[in-house]
Parts: structure tokens; C-alpha cells; sequence
């Protein structure tokens, strides 16, 4: 299969498509936590109840009102192999925890992979929406027109005071979890970025970085979210979100600006090295690989390269990581043999785009 | 890059250790890096946020009332309040009432309240929204009491009454 039909078949929307403010938001996910009455919650599940959950889910899944909402395809994970539940992970659509428990558990995956609603993992249901860009109150409206089609079905354990009850007291209320992530080169460049991390864990929202911790996130990918889920109603914790994120991205805006009046030079070197690396380099390791790809978002955001796609860095984000790679040359790979494979897989996606370099 | 540990394959292992403020980096390989019975990936991605629960809910039960959390017991699905510390989740949703007291200080600690103000589920939800509708006009009033502007106090007091009989109807219907 040609590279370009391959990740025809193999991407979701999300990696795809642009959305508003997509030179800094990548995506926009909303998580929700949903248990079934009456039943014990997943940490002391046996194998009678949570297959009952799992029917039950079925049952929800193949409901009129559910099937108004697009095509579902259930996946149980014992019936996968490790690599295909990997890959899953890779794209964000399931969590690692609920690919490695993969006794009692499974994921209903919509056509456009935009939806995805894990059962069995830390509660019964786990709906989520993954969108490209700054879509928040979009994706809250899908999760939320989901939540009550799967409602017409099942019954939701839910208290008059504490709202709905999950597992964790972590989630209990809305057991909504609103994230963004971000690409945020301009502030690690500046050295800005550790002052804006303890500033937004001060208002109350988490941050951490995709691939690494802190400011060494690889990549300069980071996701900030709310931690409080009791008190405040989806729409105030959307809300508080996106005024922070807004900020954000001006802060970082103005970084860019920065960077690009007092250090462009250096700057244009920078992406333009990391361009050659990846055009041309014969093994690279994915931290690597993350890096130079966050280099040359910003080149092309910044008007220093043109004709490659903007989708870069989301799409490569998810194809040099391990299950991916593996798929797409279909066989196992040492960890050598990978940096290799990854090296000629950049090169080959490159070489879609019509670049030029100015 | 060689592992710094066998020196002979490939460091595909990057490690962070940070030790009581003190960071110092690793390059391993895989072999090396599962002989030392450090498989970070995982080992990092299983470090849970319940962990860091856990750990403040001990904190809070260990001074005064250990007796009786110990025998704190949900009688629906068997989990004690010892487990729950211990794990950081549930057993199931009846565990929350039956440790409704210790869970109060917790809720305060983690949350912003202990009042659920979002979205209610479609069936039972009619009795929730009318109670919620009626938690925000109460504090309506009580802002409009104290601001002296008593034109708007007494309509909210009226639609208070409203809606407290129209509760009382379908509580009755129920």
C-alpha cells in the first residue's frame, strides 16, 4: 500500500482536518464519566457483571437514537491484537489503561473516529469527543447529545447532590474532563513556558506535556484541562478552560513575534536544519522525529517553509510513534530497525508534499 | 547514542529520575532498561492520580478517628474505607453514601464544592432541575435581601412559592 493510502485509511479526523486557531490548538477533547445504577463500579467488576455491562453497552449502542448519530463499531479488546489496541492508543482514542486491562474491556469507535466511548475502564462508559482545533463548546454538544442517547437505554448511578458518581471521587458531577492541546514553541523558545505552567495550575486547571514532563515535553506539545469536576456546571469549567487557553495562545502569539523581530536568524536556521534532518537524515528516534516536526510547524507557521501541509506535525505525532510504524511496514521492528523505518517514513511523507524552502 | 548501562546496544530508554529535587538522566537500553526492573513507560504511566489521592486521604484519617474508619464498611458491594484509602476509587456508587461523612472533607479538599450544579440525567432529571432552578432563585433572593431591592425580592419570593407547589405536585405523582 502506498503511503499516501495508507494514512487515507489510518487517520482520524482529527489528525486530518484544521479547525479554528489550529496553528496553536492541535485538538480538543471532551471526556465524560458515565456509570450504570445498581452495578459495582469497574474496580471490583467480575466477569458475569462486567460482560452484563458490556451487553448492556451493546444494547445502548444499537438504539434508533443512537444510530442517528453515525456508525459505531464495537471493539472488544481481548479480541485484538496488542499492536491494533497500541495503535488505538497512539491515535488518542483509548487510554493506555483500558489496552492493558483488556479482559472486561472495549471501545465503540464512530466511522469518523471524532467519538469514542471505552467501556469497562475506570468507570462503566467513558464517552469521548476528539476534535481538530479550538472547538470545545462543539465538542461538549456531541459528547452531550451521545450521553443522552445512550441514556434512552441505560441508567446512569447519579445523586441529586453529588451528581454522577464515578469511581474516583476525582470525577464526581459533571465527570466531564475538557482538554485542549497545544503547541507551544514560541514560550519553551523564549523560556516563558515554566512561568505560564505555574500560572495556570494556579487557576486551577492541570498542564502537563504530551510527550515528557513539563518543559522538556518533546516536541513543545502540551495539554492543560480542568481538575475540579463538582461545583461548577460543564459550561462554567468549559468556559474557565477556554478563557485561560485563549490566553495562552496570545502569550504565545506575541512569543512568536518576538522571536521572529530580535532572533530570526536564528530562528530561520533552526526550522531550516530541522527541515534537512527530517528531508533527509537515515534513522531518527521518535523524541527526535517530535522535535524537528515541532521546528517545522513553526517554519511553516512562521512563512519560512511552504508547501508542506500544516497537518505535519499532528499526523507524524501519531505515525512515528511504535504501534503505528509497525502497522504501516507490517512486521515487527527492533527498536534499531524503527529509528530507521521512522527516518524513510518522514522522508516518504515529505517527499507528498510540493515543499520549498525560502 | 550506547546505553550508558551496558554500553554494547542501542539507548532507545530516556529516563528523568528526580529524587528529592536532585535530577539525574539515564540512557538505557530495552534489555538493560527491564533488567533493572525499571520499565518506566509503564512504571511512569501507572503512577496514578489515586496515588497522590490516597496518600492525602491517609494523611487525613490517621490522627483522630482510626478506630472507626476501620470498621467503616459499604454494605452494598463490601469495599471498606481502609480499601478505598488504599486504591483511591470506589466500589460502587452506594459508597457514596455510605461514607457521606468522611467524604465531605475530602470533596471540599478536591472539588470546588460538594453541590453537583451540571447537567442531569433526561429521566430522573425533572425533580433535579426543579430543585436546582430553586437552590439558584433562594440565592437570587437572598442577594436581592441584601442589596435592599425589595421590588425584586418580593418576585422571587412568589416564584419561589410557585415552584415549590408545582415539587410538591409531581412528588405526589411519583
Amino acid at each position: 500500500m502506498s503511503l499516501g493510502n495508507f494514512l487515507e485509511n489510518a487517520m482520524s479526523r482529527w489528525m486530518r482536518d484544521g479547525g479554528p486557531e489550529d496553528d496553536i490548538i492541535l485538538t480538543s477533547r471532551i471526556r465524560i464519566a458515565r456509570n450504570l445504577q445498581d452495578k459495582p463500579f469497574p474496580t471490583l467488576l467480575t466477569d458475569s457483571i462486567s460482560d452484563e455491562v458490556l451487553e448492556s453497552t451493546k444494547t445502548a449502542l444499537a438504539s434508533e437514537k443512537m444510530k442517528s448519530l453515525g456508525d459505531f463499531q464495537f471493539l472488544r479488546m481481548a479480541d485484538m491484537a496488542p499492536l491494533d489496541r497500541q495503535a488505538l492508543v497512539e491515535k488518542h482514542l483509548i487510554s493506555r489503561e483500558l489496552a492493558e486491562d483488556s479482559k472486561h474491556s472495549a471501545v465503540a469507535i464512530r466511522e469518523d473516529e471524532m467519538v469514542s466511548i471505552m467501556v469497562n475502564e475506570e468507570d462503566h462508559l467513558r464517552i469521548q469527543c476528539i476534535m481538530p482545533g479550538f472547538r470545545l463548546d462543539e465538542a461538549w454538544d456531541l459528547a452531550s447529545h451521545i450521553d443522552d442517547a445512550l441514556e434512552h437505554t441505560v441508567s446512569y448511578a447519579f445523586d441529586n447532590r453529588l451528581g454522577y458518581l464515578t469511581a474516583c471521587p476525582t470525577n464526581v458531577g459533571t465527570g466531564l474532563r475538557a482538554s485542549v492541546m497545544m503547541h507551544l514553541p514560541g514560550l519553551v523558545l523564549s523560556g516563558q513556558i515554566n512561568r505560564m505552567l505555574t500560572a495556570v495550575s494556579q487557576v486551577g486547571l492541570a498542564v502537563r506535556g504530551m510527550y515528557g514532563e513539563g518543559s522538556d515535553s518533546a516536541g513543545n506539545l502540551f495539554q492543560v484541562s480542568n481538575q475540579v469536576t463538582l461545583g461548577e456546571s460543564e459550561r462554567e469549567i468549559i468556559e474557565n478552560l477556554r478563557g485561560v487557553v485563549q490566553q495562552l495562545i496570545d502569550h504565545e502569539r506575541s512569543a512568536r513575534r518576538m522571536l521572529l523581530e530580535q532572533n530570526r536568524t536564528a530562528l530561520e536556521d533552526r526550522v531550516c536544519r530541522s527541515f534537512g534532518v527530517l528531508a533527509y537524515a537515515r534513522q531518527i528516534d521518535s523524541r527526535e522525529a517530535l522535535e524537528r516536526c515541532s521546528d517545522v510547524r513553526l517554519g511553516i507557521d512562521l512563512g519560512m517553509i511552504s508547501g508542506v501541509s500544516t497537518g505535519i506535525l499532528k499526523e507524524l505525532m501519531v505515525m512515528v510513534q511504535p504501534a503505528f510504524l509497525q502497522k504501516y511496514y507490517r512486521e515487527e521492528l527492533s527498536p534499531g530497525e524503527r529509528d530507521v523505518r521512522r527516518a524513510a517514513l518522514i522522508r516518504e511523507r515529505l517527499r507528498l508534499d510540493d515543499t520549498e524552502v525560502r | 547514542m550506547l546505553c550508558n548501562r551496558c554500553h554494547q546496544r542501542e539507548a532507545t530508554v530516556f529516563l528523568t529520575k528526580i529524587v528529592n529535587g536532585e535530577k539525574s538522566q539515564y540512557h538505557l537500553c530495552e534489555v538493560c532498561a527491564k533488567e533493572q526492573g525499571e520499565i518506566f513507560s509503564q512504571a511512569a504511566q501507572g503512577f496514578h492520580f489515586n496515588n497522590l489521592l490516597s496518600g492525602l486521604l491517609n494523611m487525613e484519617s490517621s490522627p483522630v478517628a482510626a478506630p472507626s474508619t476501620t470498621a467503616l464498611r459499604c454494605d452494598s458491594c463490601g469495599m471498606t474505607y481502609q480499601q478505598f484509602t488504599q486504591i483511591g476509587r470506589f466500589g460502587c456508587p452506594e459508597c457514596y453514601h455510605n461514607f457521606a461523612a468522611r467524604l465531605e472533607p475530602l470533596l471540599r479538599r478536591i472539588q470546588s464544592s460538594s453541590e453537583h450544579t451540571g447537567k442531569v440525567p433526561l429521566r430522573c432529571g425533572e425533580q433535579v432541575k426543579l430543585k436546582q432552578q430553586l437552590e439558584t432563585l433562594r440565592r437570587d433572593l437572598k442577594q436581592a435581601v441584601m442589596l435592599e431591592q425589595f421590588e425584586e425580592a418580593a418576585r422571587l419570593r412568589d416564584e419561589i412559592r410557585d415552584l415549590e407547589q408545582r415539587m410538591d405536585a409531581t412528588e405526589r405523582q411519583g
